[in-house]
């Protein structure tokens, strides 16, 4: 990887389950990303000014607990706020097929549910970071 | 965004901007030697950078929060560095320094920035250094820089800041034994953290032969409990007063300008490389490596005349 992609992996809410969230913070390291990895317990405020200090070019959400649908679209909230909606958010976890399209309209580009092969969530950060890279310039 | 409302920008604290900033830098884009030649030099000057460096483990991290938090009760707008390794197998970094840091996240007086090493041969120094100027001129008065204390990074580190840091904790063993010689010498502080552990009064007794005499001890040596936000007091009031100090002697100044060299050597090196490694892979592979050095070297000066 030439370019070098900055993204935030982070969990908002309350929900402490963040294997998820580290077993892909460590893929996308593996796979070439500097990962910004912001814990478990944010507030979607936090994680937009993190996203924003530290440039990144994508956000990564996970959540387990049923907290989605309030929960994703607030970081997308939060980033608009803050005047970076231009960041895209990716999410993943335990997420009802039900919920992916409410999710999408919310603004949320991706969403990855339980057997998304890695790859898959690899390359789908890889897309949305090289396209805001190419907006910047 | 043209770089000229860029530094506006960054010279007006916008979070984005400043982000963007140091993005440019590490990203080597062209525009980036103009954006750093446009900061402001008088906030630069008046900034004091600190570095915090030791073994892993041994709370650097909840260490540097807590003395934000003490900066912030001065009112001080603060920058912090947190630098961690690129993987030298696949080039990526893991950079987890920011959740110690969360308490502020919402301050938009402190301003943190993770910042991979992406295998520079000059270590750190050259972006770092970058950053720490751009974090200056958006008005931090004080840019901590953290690092962890392994290998080359801690040198670094220690040639970067004004004041440096040690941190080390209870639990190391035979580590300090090897770290005496080196790091300890150069760094202006050791702090002992955890303190209340096991093993601290014996680590503050070990180091007490790195010291000169019970004065210089008593100077360079402290003890903290950083999660419980003991011995945080004395420690800012000891960082304070030693910048103070190297103000008015001259150290503080004489620093930066060595500094300053070694970051041009730094980039230098890192300009070369680009250029060296096509004249490297066309070189006869039977000549040894010292002499065929040489020769592209003297290659390469020929070139320019």
């Amino acid at each position: 990887m030439a370019e070098k992609f900055r993204v935030l992996i982070g969990k908002p809410g309350l929900d402490g389950h963040d294997r998820g969230a580290k077993f892909i913070a460590r893929a996308l390291r593996d796979a070439g990303f500097e990962v910004i990895y912001t814990g478990i317990r944010r507030t979607p405020e936090e994680i937009a000014a993190s996203a924003i200090q530290e440039d990144v070019a994508a956000v990564g959400l996970s959540s387990m607990s049923g907290a989605h649908l309030r929960l994703f679209p607030a970081v997308i909230d939060a980033l608009r706020n803050a005047g970076a909606g231009d960041i895209p958010v990716l999410g993943g976890g335990i997420i009802p097929d039900e919920d992916i399209v409410p999710l999408k309209q919310a603004g949320i580009a991706t969403i990855f549910t339980p057997g998304t092969p890695v790859q898959v969530i690899i390359d789908a950060f890889a897309t949305a970071c090289r396209h805001h890279h190419r907006q910047r310039s | 965004m043209d770089t000229r409302d860029i530094l506006r920008r960054v010279h007006g604290g916008e979070p984005r901007s400043i982000g963007r900033a140091i993005s440019l830098i590490e990203d080597q884009v062209d525009c980036a030697a103009e954006i750093l030649q446009g900061l402001d030099p008088e906030r630069i000057k008046a900034s004091f950078v600190l570095g915090v460096t030791g073994p892993p483990g041994a709370g650097k991290s909840t260490l540097t929060a807590q003395l934000v938090r003490h900066l912030r009760l001065q009112k001080q707008r603060v920058g912090i560095i947190a630098v961690d390794p690129s993987s030298p197998v696949s080039g990526g970094a893991l950079l987890g320094d920011r959740i110690r840091m969360m308490d502020h996240a919402l301050d938009q007086q402190v301003v943190v920035r993770s910042m991979a090493t992406r295998g520079k041969l000059g270590g750190l120094c050259a972006s770092a250094g970058a950053a720490v100027r751009i974090l200056a001129a958006s008005g931090c008065r004080t840019i901590i820089i953290e690092t962890v204390g392994i290998g080359q990074s801690e040198m670094d580190i220690i040639r970067l800041a004004d004041i440096s840091i040690m941190v080390l904790a209870p639990g190391f063993g035979d580590d300090i034994q090897a770290m005496k010689a080196g790091i300890l010498e150069v760094a202006d502080l050791i702090v002992v953290n955890k303190s209340d552990q096991p093993g601290a009064e014996k680590l503050a007794l070990d180091l007490a032969t790195v010291f000169q005499n019970a004065e210089e001890k008593n100077l360079r040596l402290l003890q903290t409990i950083a999660s419980e936000n003991k011995g945080l007091d004395e420690l800012v009031k000891r960082i304070q007063d030693m910048e103070k100090q190297c103000r008015l002697n001259g150290t503080l100044q004489k620093r930066r300008l060595q500094s300053s060299a070694l970051e041009t050597l730094d980039w230098a090196i890192e300009i070369l490389r680009s250029r060296l490694t096509p004249l490297i892979e066309k070189q006869d592979k039977s000549i040894d490596p010292r002499l065929a050095a040489e020769k592209i070297i003297r290659q390469l000066i020929q070139e320019k005349d």
